[in-house]
C-alpha cells in the first residue's frame, strides 16, 4: 500500500494547492471538468485495464445517471440527491441485466456489444424530445440539499475534488483487495484464473456494474455543474474519449486514469490555438502516444525510470 | 401494398450493398491482422473526395476513379507501415486507439486540405429511374450492387485459386504457422490494408453520385460497415456480405413499417441480440482458445 | 513521483502561457463560440470565414470608437458540452466585451445560463425560437426562427389551396425543433399533418419515408425541414420517386450547395429564403440590395466561394453589435445591452433589424421571401 499511499498523499496535495494557483474561473472550470472525467476513467479502468474488457458505450451509462438527474429534478421536483441516487440505481440495474450476457463475449464482439447499447441509449435519449428536449437539450437546474446550493466554481471544485479523492482511495483499496487480485488475474488468463477457483463471471459483472454506477453518478453531478444537457454526452464519440483517457493515461494505473483525463480535457483547450488542424494534431498525438508508449503514459514512464512494474 | 414492401426491399439491398462493401474491408484486415479497423470508413470517404476533387481538377472520370483508388490503396499501406506495424503485439484496446487516431488523422487531413462541404460525382449512367412492378430504383444503384458482387467473385477466386491469396488466407489461420512455412506475413499485412483501403475507395466513389461525399461521410459508414461485419461473423467475407443486406434491409424495413425515429437504432439492437444468441455472428467461425 | 510532478507542473505551465492572454483592455474583444467543425461545420465554417472577414475590415477603416476589434474565437466542435467551457473561457479568462455565436440552438442553450449570470451581451447566430422567447435578458438571435419559417412555407401553401401535408424533419436541434414548431402553427393556417416522419442528417437514402408519406392517405405537399445535404438526398429520392407533390423546403437549404447537389430534381422546390441569396436579383430600390450585394462581393472575393445565408447570420450579428456598441458610446456591457435592443432598421443580410424588449430576433415575416428553383436558379414567388 506504501507505493499508493505516497501517490494519494501527492495527489491530495496538489488538489489542495492547486486552488492558490489557479487565476481564474476558467481554470476551475477546467479542473472541475479533469476531477469529474476521473471519476468516470478510474471507473473504466477498473474494468479495461485491470480486468481486461472492453466498453466503447461506457457514456451511455453516463448519459443515464445525467439525463435521469435532469428529468427527475427538472419535471418531477425531485431533491437532487434522490434523483442521483435513483439513477445510478437504475444504470445499475441495467448493467446488472446486461451484463452477464454481454461479458460472455469476448475482445471485439464485447466491443461491438457494448458500443451498441451505448449507441442505443444515446438515440433513445435523441428520439424522446416529450422527456428530454431532443437534440437541442434541456437545462439542469443547481444540486444541493434543502436549500443549500453548490454555488459557483470554488464550491463545485471542492466537491469535485472530494469526489475524486473517495473514487481514488475506493480504486486503490479494491486493487490491493483479494478481489482486485482476482480481477488481475482474470486479466492475465481467464481461464487460468477460473481453474484456480475463480469466480470469474461474477467478478466481471460486478466491476461491469461498478464502473456503470460511477459513470452515473458522475454524469449526474456533471449536469448539475454544467447545467445544460445534450444528447452528445452519451454518445459514441464521448464513449471514445473515455476508452482513451484509460489507454493514453496508463492502463490498471490509477493515477494513470487520472493524468490521462487531465491530458485529454486540457488537450483541446491548448490545440485551440491551431484553428483547424485540431483533428489532425489530435489524431497524430493519439497516434504517436500509443505507438511508443503503448502500455499508457504512467506506466510506461515508469518502466523508464527503472522502478519496472511488479 | 406489394409495391410499397418492394420499394422498401429495393432500397434497402442498395444501403446494404454499401454496407457490405464497408464490411468486407473490415473483414480483410481483421483476417489478415486481428485488427478491426476504425479507419476504414474512412477509406470510402478518403476515394469519394479524392474523385471529386480530381474530377473538379479536369481530370476525366474514370482516371480521376483509377487515381483515388490508387491514392487510398496508399494511405491503407501507409496506415499499416506507420501505425500498426510498429504497435506490433499490442492489446486490442490499444490497437482500437490506434485506429481511431489514425482516422481521426485522414479525416482532420480531408477537412484542411479538401474542405468541409459536400460533394457529388456525376452518376455513371444517367439519373433516369428504373420502374420496377411500382418500385423505383437508380441505375446507380445497380452499379453499387453490381459492383460489390464482383468484388465478392474476385475476392473469392482470389483467395480460392491465387497463391498470394491463399497465403492470405494461411496468415489468417494461424500466422506462426503461415511463417513457418516461408510466408512473408509482413507484406500480407500490407497487402490486406492496401486492398481493403482500395475496396473502401471504389464503395466510396460509387455511393458518391447518390448519397454525395463529404470529410466525415466515414464515420457513420465505418460505425455500420463494422456492425454489418460483426453481425456476419468477423472473419467471414460471405459473412460480410450477408451482414451489411440484413442490416440494410433491416434499417429500411423499420423505416417503413415500425418507425423513422427509430430505424437508425436497428443495426445496434439487431446486433445486441445476434450476439446473444450466436456469440459469432451469423457465419463467424466458432472461436476455441488456446490456453 | 518527482516526474510525475514535473509532468504535471510543466503542462500546468504550458497551459498557462497558451492560454494566459493578460487582457490590456485596449481593443474591443468580442468572443465568438462557433461550430468550425463537426456535423454543424456546414454553418459555422461560413460564419467564422464572415466574422474574420468583417473584423479586419473594420479594423482597416478605423474600428469603433477609435478601438480596434479583436475577435477571440473557439471552435466547439458542434458539440454543446464544449461551448459552454468555451463560453467559460471567453467570459472569465479572455474577459472579451460581447459573445457572438452559438452556431447551433443547442450550443445557444447551452450558454445561456453563463452569459445570463455573468450579463455578457450575447447574440446568437442559431434558429430555435426558443433562444428569444421568453425573452431573456441579454440574448438576441439574428436569424429568422423555425416557426417563422413554418409560418412563412404555409402561408404559402394556403394561398395554393393545400391543407394535409406530410412533414419530414431532421433528427437534428434544426429539424426537430423546426418539427415541433410546425406542428404548433398548423392549426392556425387549417393545416393538417397526414404523414410525420423523420430521417437523419447522415442518411443515404429517405425512399422508405418517401414511400410512406407518398401513400399517406390525401396528402397535398411535402415539407421538408432539413439542413446541409440531408434534403439534398430527400430532394433527389423525391424525383427517383417519380413524387410530383409540391416539395416545400425550410430556410436551412438557402444555399447553393443544396441546388448544386439535388441538380435538376430541386426544380420546382419552394422555400423561405433571406434575400441573400437572390442578391442580384433585388431591385436598386430594396432596401436590403446595397448591403446584400456588399457582402456577397466582399465574401465572394475573399474566400474564393459563394456566400452561404448562414455566413450572413454572422455578418448581421457582427453590425448588430458593432452598431451597438457605437451608440452605447462605450463597451460598458449594459450600456451596450441596452442599445442592442434600441436597435432600430438596421439593414442586415437577412432583413431589416428592429428590436424591442419583448422581441429580441428584431426580424418580420416579411424579411423573408419565398422562393422558388426554376432551371436551376432561384427565383422569387410573386
Amino acid at each position: 500500500m506504501k507505493k499508493s499511499f505516497r501517490g494519494l498523499m501527492l495527489l491530495a496535495g496538489v488538489l489542495v494547492l492547486l486552488p492558490l494557483v489557479l487565476p481564474n474561473a476558467y481554470y476551475y472550470d477546467v479542473a472541475i471538468r479533469v476531477a469529474l472525467n476521473a471519476c468516470v476513467a478510474i471507473g473504466l479502468n477498473l474494468l479495461i485495464g485491470y480486468t481486461g474488457q472492453i466498453s466503447l458505450g461506457h457514456a451511455g451509462f453516463l448519459g443515464i445517471g445525467a439525463y435521469g438527474s435532469a428529468i427527475l429534478t427538472g419535471r418531477f421536483d425531485w431533491p437532487p440527491i434522490a434523483a442521483l441516487l435513483a439513477a445510478a440505481l437504475a444504470t445499475g440495474a441495467l448493467a446488472l441485466l446486461v451484463a452477464r450476457p454481454i461479458l460472455k463475449l469476448k475482445g471485439h464482439y464485447l466491443a461491438m456489444a457494448t458500443l451498441g447499447l451505448g449507441i442505443i441509449l444515446s438515440i433513445v435519449i435523441v428520439n424522446e424530445t416529450a422527456w428530454t428536449g431532443g437534440p437541442d437539450g434541456m437545462p439542469v437546474g443547481g444540486f444541493g440539499l434543502s436549500g443549500w446550493q453548490i454555488a459557483g466554481e470554488r464550491a463545485w471544485y471542492g466537491v469535485a475534488a472530494v469526489l475524486l479523492m473517495l473514487v481514488t482511495v475506493l480504486a486503490l483499496n479494491l486493487i490491493d483487495s483479494p478481489a482486485g487480485r482476482a480481477l488481475q488475474a482474470i486479466h492475465g488468463s481467464e481461464v487460468a484464473s477460473r481453474v484456480s477457483g475463480v469466480d470469474t463471471t461474477a467478478f466481471k459483472v460486478r466491476v461491469f456494474v461498478l464502473s456503470a454506477v460511477l459513470a452515473s453518478v458522475t454524469g449526474s453531478l456533471s449536469a448539475h455543474y454544467v447545467g445544460f444537457l445534450t444528447p452528445g454526452v452519451a454518445g459514441f464519440f464521448h464513449s471514445i474519449e473515455l476508452v482513451t483517457m484509460v489507454v493514453v493515461g496508463g492502463m490498471a494505473s490509477v493515477f494513470g486514469s487520472i493524468l490521462g483525463t487531465a491530458i485529454l480535457t486540457m488537450l483541446p483547450q491548448l490545440l485551440s490555438a491551431f484553428e483547424g488542424w485540431e483533428t489532425l494534431a489530435f489524431g497524430v498525438i493519439l497516434m504517436l502516444t500509443m505507438i511508443f508508449l503503448p502500455r499508457g503514459l504512467v506506466p510506461s514512464l515508469r518502466l523508464k525510470l527503472g522502478r519496472g512494474k511488479k | 401494398m406489394l409495391s410499397q414492401f418492394l420499394q422498401f426491399l429495393l432500397s434497402g439491398v442498395t444501403v446494404g450493398a454499401t454496407y457490405a462493401l464497408a464490411a468486407i474491408g473490415f473483414t480483410l484486415i481483421y483476417n489478415a491482422s486481428g485488427v478491426i479497423n476504425f479507419a476504414q470508413g474512412e477509406f470510402m470517404a478518403l476515394g469519394g473526395m479524392a474523385a471529386v476533387f480530381l474530377a473538379n481538377a479536369g481530370v476525366p472520370l474514370p482516371l480521376a476513379i483509377v487515381l483515388a483508388v490508387t491514392v487510398a490503396t496508399a494511405v491503407g499501406m501507409l496506415v499499416e507501415k506507420l501505425a500498426i506495424e510498429p504497435a506490433g503485439r499490442a492489446e486490442v484496446v490499444t490497437l482500437i486507439i490506434i485506429t481511431i487516431g489514425a482516422s481521426l488523422t485522414i479525416r482532420g487531413f480531408m477537412q484542411v486540405f479538401l474542405g468541409k462541404g459536400s460533394h457529388a460525382l456525376p452518376p455513371f449512367s444517367g439519373e433516369a429511374p428504373i420502374a420496377i412492378l411500382g418500385a423505383t430504383l437508380l441505375p446507380q444503384s445497380l452499379w453499387v450492387i453490381g459492383v460489390t458482387g464482383a468484388v465478392v467473385l474476385m475476392l473469392s477466386w482470389f483467395f480460392g485459386r491465387t497463391l498470394t491469396g491463399k497465403a492470405m488466407l494461411a496468415t489468417s489461420y494461424n500466422k506462426l504457422a503461415a511463417q513457418l512455412v516461408g510466408i512473408n506475413t509482413r507484406f500480407i499485412l500490407l497487402l490486406s490494408f492496401g486492398l481493403a483501403a482500395a475496396l473502401g475507395a471504389v464503395g466510396g466513389i460509387l455511393i458518391a453520385p447518390v448519397t454525395y461525399t463529404s470529410y466525415d461521410v466515414g464515420v457513420m459508414l465505418g460505425l455500420k460497415g463494422f456492425v454489418a461485419a460483426t453481425l456476419g461473423g468477423l472473419g467471414s467475407g460471405a459473412g460480410a456480405v450477408a451482414g451489411g443486406l440484413v442490416l440494410g434491409v433491416a434499417e429500411a424495413m423499420t423505416a417503413g413499417y415500425i418507425s423513422s425515429a427509430y430505424k437508425d437504432a436497428t443495426p445496434f439492437v439487431l446486433i445486441l441480440l445476434i450476439l446473444f444468441f450466436l456469440p459469432q455472428g451469423l457465419f463467424g467461425k466458432k472461436a476455441t482458445d488456446r490456453v | 513521483m518527482k516526474m510525475r510532478t514535473l509532468i504535471k507542473a510543466a503542462l500546468a505551465a504550458a497551459t498557462t502561457l497558451a492560454l494566459g492572454v493578460a487582457a490590456a483592455a485596449e481593443p474591443i474583444r468580442i468572443g465568438s463560440v462557433l461550430s468550425v467543425t463537426g456535423p454543424a461545420a456546414f454553418l459555422g465554417d461560413p460564419q467564422l470565414k464572415t466574422l474574420e472577414l468583417f473584423v479586419a475590415k473594420i479594423n482597416s477603416e478605423g474600428g469603433v470608437l477609435g478601438r480596434k476589434l479583436e475577435l477571440v474565437h473557439y471552435d466547439d466542435g458542434s458539440e454543446a458540452a464544449k461551448a459552454n467551457g468555451f463560453t467559460k473561457r471567453l467570459i472569465e479568462n479572455d474577459k472579451v466585451d460581447i459573445i457572438l455565436g452559438g452556431t447551433s440552438t443547442g450550443a445557444t442553450m447551452a450558454m445561456a445560463a453563463l452569459v445570463e449570470k455573468a450579463e455578457v451581451p450575447f447574440i446568437s447566430f442559431a434558429g430555435a425560437v426558443v433562444i428569444v422567447e421568453p425573452t431573456k435578458k441579454w440574448m438576441f438571435k439574428t436569424p429568422h426562427t423555425d416557426r417563422m419559417a413554418a409560418e412563412k412555407v404555409f402561408d404559402d401553401m394556403k394561398k395554393r389551396g393545400i391543407s394535409r401535408i406530410g412533414l419530414l424533419s431532421e433528427t437534428s436541434g434544426f429539424g426537430q425543433s423546426g418539427r415541433k414548431e410546425t406542428q404548433a402553427v398548423a392549426a392556425k393556417f387549417g393545416i393538417t399533418l397526414v404523414a410525420d416522419e423523420t430521417y437523419g442528417p447522415r442518411d443515404t437514402d429517405v425512399t422508405a419515408q418517401l414511400t410512406k408519406i407518398k401513400n399517406a392517405p390525401g396528402v397535398q405537399a411535402v415539407f421538408v425541414f432539413g439542413l446541409g445535404q440531408g434534403p439534398a438526398v430527400v430532394t433527389k429520392n423525391y424525383a427517383q420517386l417519380g413524387m410530383n407533390l409540391p416539395h416545400y423546403e425550410s430556410h436551412g437549404v438557402a444555399s447553393d450547395e443544396y441546388k448544386r447537389l439535388s441538380g435538376p430534381a430541386a426544380n420546382g422546390v419552394r422555400l423561405p429564403s433571406p434575400a441573400l441569396l437572390i442578391a442580384d436579383q433585388l431591385a436598386a430600390t430594396d432596401p436590403q440590395q446595397k448591403i446584400v450585394a456588399a457582402y456577397t462581393k466582399a465574401y465572394a472575393l475573399r474566400w474564393k466561394e459563394q456566400p452561404s445565408t448562414f455566413g450572413g447570420y454572422a455578418y448581421d450579428g457582427l453590425m448588430i453589435a458593432v452598431d451597438a456598441i457605437q451608440r452605447a458610446g462605450s463597451t460598458d456591457k449594459g450600456k451596450v445591452r441596452d442599445a442592442i435592443e434600441q436597435t432600430k432598421g438596421l439593414v442586415g443580410t437577412s432583413g431589416v433589424f428592429s428590436m424591442t424588449p419583448t422581441d429580441h430576433m428584431g426580424l418580420s415575416l416579411a424579411a423573408f421571401r419565398m422562393l422558388e428553383v426554376k432551371d436551376g436558379q432561384w427565383a422569387v414567388v410573386k
